[in-house]
């Protein structure tokens, strides 16, 4: 008994470093630098001003709501694309492809977000793929504004955020027991009551686990949107970039993250809260 | 097991004692600074290793500032945004001037940088290159284009595209018949001239393709034919021109804006010696030159001229009269606090619908 507790605490070592100095104490450092603000006159304060300054300006809430709404719509999109395929790979394609067709999945992530997006860059283009394709075959003769679109921006946010959709969706199903689905067959359910009474309640640990690891991920994209996005598209993360970078007011961006943090959490809790999950049964 | 630890830590230091022995030089500059054949002769005459970071202007206070001025043993920052963040953070080093081989340098652009740099009467940077900042025209379809009041010509809705950063807040205010850079001394006169810029912008919005945010794209968005008129560097303009005759850089009658990068040393740089050693490297009249003509902008090196290719003399000439050249607003430093009234500007207008 002794002894396993200590290699308890052995293990834990290395744990606790990691999440301390990579993730706590620089996490500490932005928290208290978000409250200091430096008045016109030079003068150095702690106060709430940062804070203030997302709420007073028009802009940056607007902004924010815009992303909300973008990554919202975005997530609801990946569920509606990836579904049937990860319903495809678990349930219905022999045992011995689905996990070739799952490593197939992967393979955009092993390419790296950017050179996805550069690749999508060429395809939309007004003199890209597809435009001088349509124009070839006569179906057009000018060519579609895709790219620098909203279009494009949420292709590009879809595409790198599907498969964190995928995998935990097929992993919930797979545990789902075929026979579940003949015995109400059997009892003369219909394919959309199976369908919404035994498919979706029993994937829906893995729908919404998937589902928040895909609006994490988009709501805090910074690529995508800032080169696939159109002249209007204004992300919020690119406004945390550019107190960063082009203002240097690191104070007010850090506020702003911390906004990021504790807004786009909220709108997690309010959804599971809706949608009556509980947080712990998505982690199984 | 005691002796196997110290067994590894030996080798652990006389590996790190090797790769210590090569000298290396970290240098933080702009795609293009450092052209790789330079770079391969510095490495042979010298011995010592250089690691290039390539960046921008942001990026480039942004890093320094993150590690007090550590991590580089040189930066290229432009002259005007030395010495506001100088003044704030002192991320750079004053530059001695008795270890720069000033003699090969052209006299009064030493002289304007020294004075532009200085904080507390101590200069931050040596000048390396220069060049401006105007349009970049496709002749074929915009034959008249030829001032900055052109990036809001209707006669081109749709073909037109520019950088959303703060060189072109000021390039509209001088197509607006406006002089932004003698209102630097007057905060409040210059937050209501950027808020007759922004709406200018604003209200063209709909003529503009899209923003670029890249020399390549600036390149790219040309090349295609997506767009016929740009804001752009020289260099980008006349490498364009070389594929493409139709294509070419134009000094805007309002004025070219001019901008000068440098030299500049971290405050925490471990190898000063190598930093000078480069700098006066690339500043000998022969490397300049190649500089100049592999990347087509001017050198602060004085006797590079007789070095330079006869295409890039005709680049200059074609695109810059007498009165061009007089007409040529050299960017002062920028005051402290402009670029958030600046970046609150540019938010707003990338907003916008």
């Amino acid at each position: 008994m002794k002894k396993s507790k200590y290699v308890f605490y052995v293990l834990l070592v290395p744990v606790l470093l990691w999440l301390i100095t990579l993730i706590v104490l620089p996490h500490i450092e932005l928290f208290l630098s978000s409250f200091r603000f430096e008045t016109d006159e030079g003068e150095k304060i702690i106060s709430l001003a940062n804070y203030m300054a997302f709420f007073s300006d028009e802009i940056y809430w607007r902004t924010f709501l815009n992303t909300a709404v973008y990554s919202i719509s975005i997530t609801f999109l990946a569920f509606l694309v990836t579904f049937p395929v990860a319903f495809y790979i678990s349930k219905v394609v022999a045992k011995k492809y689905s996990s070739f067709l799952t490593l197939l999945l992967l393979i955009p992530i092993w390419i790296g977000e950017l050179v996805t997006i550069y690749g999508w860059m060429i395809l939309l283009g007004d003199n890209g793929v597809i435009n001088n394709f349509l124009i070839s075959i006569g179906l057009i003769d000018t060519p579609i504004e895709m790219l620098y679109t909203d279009f494009s921006m949420t292709i590009g946010l879809l595409y790198m955020s599907m498969l964190f959709m995928i995998v935990p969706i097929v992993s919930t199903l797979e545990s789902l027991d075929d026979s579940l689905i003949e015995a109400a067959s059997d009892l003369g359910a219909s394919k959309w009551t199976i369908f919404t009474k035994i498919i979706i309640p029993h994937s829906m640990p893995g729908i919404t686990s998937g589902g928040i690891i895909v609006f994490m991920l988009v709501i805090g994209d910074y690529v995508a949107p800032n080169l696939l996005g159109g002249k209007s598209s204004l992300w919020f993360t690119e406004q945390i970039y550019n107190k960063f970078l082009a203002t240097f007011n690191w104070n007010e961006g850090a506020a702003f993250g911390f906004l990021l943090l504790i807004l786009s959490s909220a709108i997690i809790w309010l959804a599971l809260r809706a949608s009556g999950q509980k947080l712990e049964r998505v982690g199984s | 097991m005691k002796k196997i630890v110290l067994v590894s830590a030996a080798a652990l230091m006389l590996t790190s004692g090797a790769l210590m022995a090569q000298e290396t030089l970290r240098l933080l500059t702009w795609k293009g600074y450092a052209p790789k054949a330079l770079v391969e002769k510095f490495e042979k005459q010298t011995g010592i290793k250089v690691k290039i970071t390539y960046s921008n202007n942001e990026e480039m206070i942004a890093k320094l500032r993150a590690t007090r001025g550590g991590g580089f043993d040189l930066a290229q920052p432009s002259q005007d945004r030395i010495s506001f963040v100088q003044k704030e953070f002192p991320i750079y080093k004053k530059i001695d001037f008795t270890k720069v081989n000033t003699g090969q340098l052209i006299t009064s652009m030493v002289d304007a940088v020294k004075k532009n740099s200085a904080v507390n009467g101590n200069a931050y940077a040596v000048p390396f290159c220069y060049g401006t900042t105007g349009m970049i025209v496709n002749k074929k379809y915009a034959p008249n284009a030829n001032d900055w009041s052109d990036l809001w010509n209707p006669e081109y809705a749709g073909k037109i595209s520019y950088r959303l950063k703060r060189p072109l807040l000021i390039a509209t205010a001088f197509g607006m018949g406006e002089d932004p850079f003698a209102l630097y001394g007057d905060k409040k006169a210059y937050r209501e001239l950027m808020k007759r810029v922004e709406k200018k912008l604003i209200d063209n919005k709909k003529l503009v393709k899209t923003y670029w945010t890249s020399g390549d794209m600036q390149v790219a968005l040309m090349k295609s034919g997506d767009v016929y008129v740009e804001s752009g560097w020289d260099g980008k303009g006349w490498s364009l021109h070389k594929d493409n005759a139709d294509i070419d850089f134009i000094a805007p009658k309002s004025g070219a804006l001019g901008w000068i990068d440098t030299f500049a040393i971290p405050a925490k740089a471990k190898n000063i010696d190598a930093a000078y050693k480069w700098i006066n490297f690339m500043l000998e009249p022969k490397n300049a030159a190649f500089f100049t003509n592999d990347q087509g902008y001017g050198t602060a090196s004085k006797d590079a001229g007789e070095y330079l290719n006869q295409e890039i003399k005709d680049n200059f000439s074609r695109s810059f009269s007498k009165a061009d050249i007089d007409n040529i607003k050299w960017h002062p430093p920028v005051p402290a606090g402009f670029e958030k009234i600046e970046a609150k500007v540019l938010d707003r207008i990338k907003a916008a619908k």
